[in-house]
């Protein structure tokens, strides 16, 4: 039998076994587009709407341009306190996030100058309470410069992304972390499941090759998972309107490059397995939060210490995170993709070559 | 019935922890990642790169560089003399913030009019852009009234005076670290129970568990149990981690928070062994485990606050039982919470537990039948 009809023989029977079990179709397509259909609607970091007390204890026309600021903001729902204890108890209860204080010399403090204005935030998240300083601090820079202006005027231009959205660059994150999830699911259990079943063995005393069993796994469900992978893209861009800067077939390329790294990954963990209950805590463990938390996906590579930042190097959705926001958000800024693509492309071959060296044709 | 609940558990753990890799699985990395995560998940921004251009080559523009080469956020990696550098730097990321400062910068520093600085930040992760003005705001201010300070000049009418309860130093690591407590134990619980009934249904020794004289109950705590013992203990040394290697502040009572992770852990293996009881292979039950477990961890609040999600999905979210122990963790963490105020967190995970405990049982059988 040529080599050529017993590839496709193998071909035939993974695609059969694909069909017969829906969870493989289901990985494949469903998981992506729930995932992130539901995702792109609830991972926000944008506060809006921050619950803002605000304490005026000596109301005055100074005091109302003050607060009007905060009403006129797109990002407070203020609430006024007569007493700083009031706000307090407020803030305790968890009704009110942040606090501005205006004390009772306020107007006398501020034809002096530097009248200090007291904001108390709740700091245990430590993210929100960041932004809502961000916020007054807008708000306040407003005030300021409507009274003959501060000493320094900051005038703030944001490249890519203008109006600082931030569903923006998470929807191209979260895409790279469920296809790491969606790769390496989909691969996981195919080689120890066989193993396991004892089919394996059936398999050995054939005449393919290894390399051949391999690439039969690996075929249908890359054409599985870039299946997946347009349905994400598909809702990214009309669904939650995230603008493709780049081109489509940049994007193409890139995907499957990582589509490769991500199946090469789950047959790594299925070669070194072999039962599929140690495969499937392998793959729990790996893939879902090192791609969440180590990809740059929402958390800074840049700020982290360096010997996390060179761990950071082993994650394959690290390099697909940024050639996404680039692609998305930037367009195809080369000098970004070719080092992250190749970075993709080496990872690919390792994880492949390595479940090929483990995935011997020997019984022990 | 003990005895045989017992020798259930013994085989469970046994199943569980006699595999040497599935044990190492289940021990090294969860500490691992802990390490790893916990330094790894921070808001807080440190060396940021930056390039500066400075037009105006003044005593008073090299004395606002220094102030950013001085702080700890922000890294100078290059100096500009054109406009021409700027979208490059920041379009290969060489770059996050390009400040740039006017040519007439201390002319009118001297005369009394608004000095002009422009800050050009990278918004391909816009949270990051966020904090990197407010970051490069602050420093310009600082640096805003040590000039009206020294140099006369009018200070602004206002100052802002910033405060932080709970948490002074907006440390983000306070914030993330008692959140990992919940996520680590939420993930080694579902590696114990996720796969446990469909390693056995696809194995078939199922059913002959099902035809000893174990009655249901008894085989839902032999199943139980083992994720129950394995996730508190992997919870505690989590929590140990996090007091004395990450600092972070236990202000709380440890009653509280223990009583927390019970109920929490008690409904992670309900609703892992409900997944594992439904899914009729192993490929199913992983694909269950997932399900659960990725929506959960992102829409729990862990990262990305409930209160920014639309109103429906908050309501959704109260299904969620990773969204009550993390507000119990950083409750009892960060602001000394006590039992007293944490009931409303406590009761929906105990009903969550027990109902998917309950749900867990009555698919045993009927699964099979």
């Amino acid at each position: 039998m040529s080599a050529r009809r017993r590839l496709w023989g193998l071909l035939r029977k993974e695609s059969l076994q694909i069909w017969r079990d829906p969870s493989a179709l289901a990985i494949a397509l469903l998981l992506p587009t729930v995932l992130l259909l539901i995702f792109g609607y609830g991972v926000s970091l944008d506060a809006r709407n921050v619950r803002l007390a605000i304490v005026v204890q000596e109301p005055g026309p100074l005091a109302t341009q003050f607060v009007a600021g905060f009403a006129r903001s797109p990002y407070f729902q203020p609430v006024l306190f007569a007493a700083i204890q009031d706000a307090e108890a407020a803030m305790d209860r968890g009704d009110a996030q942040a606090i501005v204080w205006l004390q009772s010399d306020f107007a006398r403090a501020a034809n002096a100058g530097g009248a200090p204005v007291g904001l108390l935030v709740n700091g245990v998240d430590a993210n929100d309470a960041r932004i809502i300083e961000g916020y007054v601090q807008q708000v306040w820079a407003g005030f300021v410069a409507a009274h003959g202006g501060g000493v320094i005027s900051v005038q703030p231009r944001v490249r890519f992304n203008p109006s600082v959205s931030s569903r923006d660059y998470l929807v191209p994150g979260l895409i790279a972390v469920i296809m790491t999830l969606t790769g390496a699911l989909l691969t996981a259990l195919v080689i120890a499941r066989e193993w396991e079943r004892g089919t394996m063995e059936a398999l050995m005393v054939t005449p393919v090759a290894m390399r051949e069993i391999l690439l039969a796994k690996l075929l249908p469900y890359f054409v599985l998972g870039m299946g997946g992978m347009a349905g994400s893209v598909a809702i990214a861009v009309w669904l939650f309107g995230v603008v493709l800067h780049g081109s489509f077939w940049v994007l193409t390329a890139a995907s499957a490059l990582f589509m490769l790294a991500a199946l090469g990954m789950g047959l790594l963990i299925s070669s070194v397995a072999r039962n599929q209950f140690v495969a499937g805590q392998i793959a729990i463990i790996t893939t879902f939060l090192p791609a969440f938390i180590l990809s740059g996906f929402v958390f800074d590579i840049a700020s982290m210490p360096r010997a996390v930042q060179i761990i950071t190097h082993v994650v394959a959705a690290r390099y697909f995170v940024s050639i996404l926001q680039s692609v998305f958000l930037a367009g195809d800024v080369w000098s970004v993709i070719a080092p992250n693509a190749a970075a993709l492309a080496l990872m690919a071959v390792i994880f492949l070559v390595l479940a090929r060296a483990i995935a011997r044709k020997r019984l022990d | 019935m003990f005895a045989r609940v017992l020798a259930l558990l013994v085989k469970e753990l046994l199943a569980v922890l006699r595999d040497g890799r599935s044990r190492a699985v289940l021990i090294g990395p969860p500490l691992l990642q802990l390490l790893v995560f916990g330094y790894a998940a921070t808001f807080d921004l440190n060396h940021v790169p930056m390039a500066i251009y400075d037009q105006d080559h003044s005593a008073a523009s090299r004395e606002l560089v220094a102030h950013f080469a001085g702080a700890p956020a922000f890294e100078v990696v290059a100096r500009l003399t054109s406009d021409a550098g700027i979208d490059r730097l920041i379009d290969s990321r060489q770059a996050a913030l390009v400040l740039l400062i006017d040519a007439r910068f201390s002319r009118d520093l001297l005369t009394h009019r608004p000095a002009r600085v422009q800050a050009i930040v990278d918004g391909r992760n816009s949270n990051t852009a966020l904090l990197i003005e407010g970051y490069a705001n602050s420093i310009i201010n600082d640096f805003a009234i040590g000039w009206a300070g020294s140099h006369g000049g009018r200070p602004p009418e206002a100052v802002l005076v910033t405060r932080a309860r709970y948490n002074p130093a907006l440390s983000s690591r306070w914030f993330i670290v008692p959140g990992i407590v919940a996520l680590l134990t939420q993930v080694v619980t579902l590696l114990v129970v996720g796969l446990s009934v469909a390693r056995e249904r696809e194995a078939g020794t199922f059913d002959q568990l099902l035809v000893t004289p174990l009655r249901q109950i008894d085989i839902l705590l032999g199943k139980g149990l083992p994720g129950l013992l394995i996730g508190m203990i992997e919870a505690s040394a989590i929590i140990a981690a996090a007091l004395w290697w990450f600092d972070v502040p236990l202000r709380g009572g440890v009653g509280a928070l223990y009583l927390g992770l019970l109920l929490f852990v008690v409904s992670a293996t309900g609703i892992g062994l409900m997944i594992s009881a439904l899914a009729a292979t192993q490929q199913q039950a992983l694909l269950g485990t997932f399900l659960f477990m990725v929506p959960s961890i992102i829409l729990s609040g862990f990262a990305t606050p409930i209160a920014n999600m639309p109103g429906w999905m908050q309501t959704l979210t109260l299904l969620n039982p990773m969204r009550y122990i993390l507000v119990i963790v950083r409750a009892v963490f960060l602001e000394g919470a006590g039992m007293a105020t944490l009931w409303p967190q406590y009761w929906p995970m105990a009903v969550i537990g027990v109902a998917g405990l309950a749900a867990a049982g009555w698919l045993f059988r009927k699964r099979t039948i």
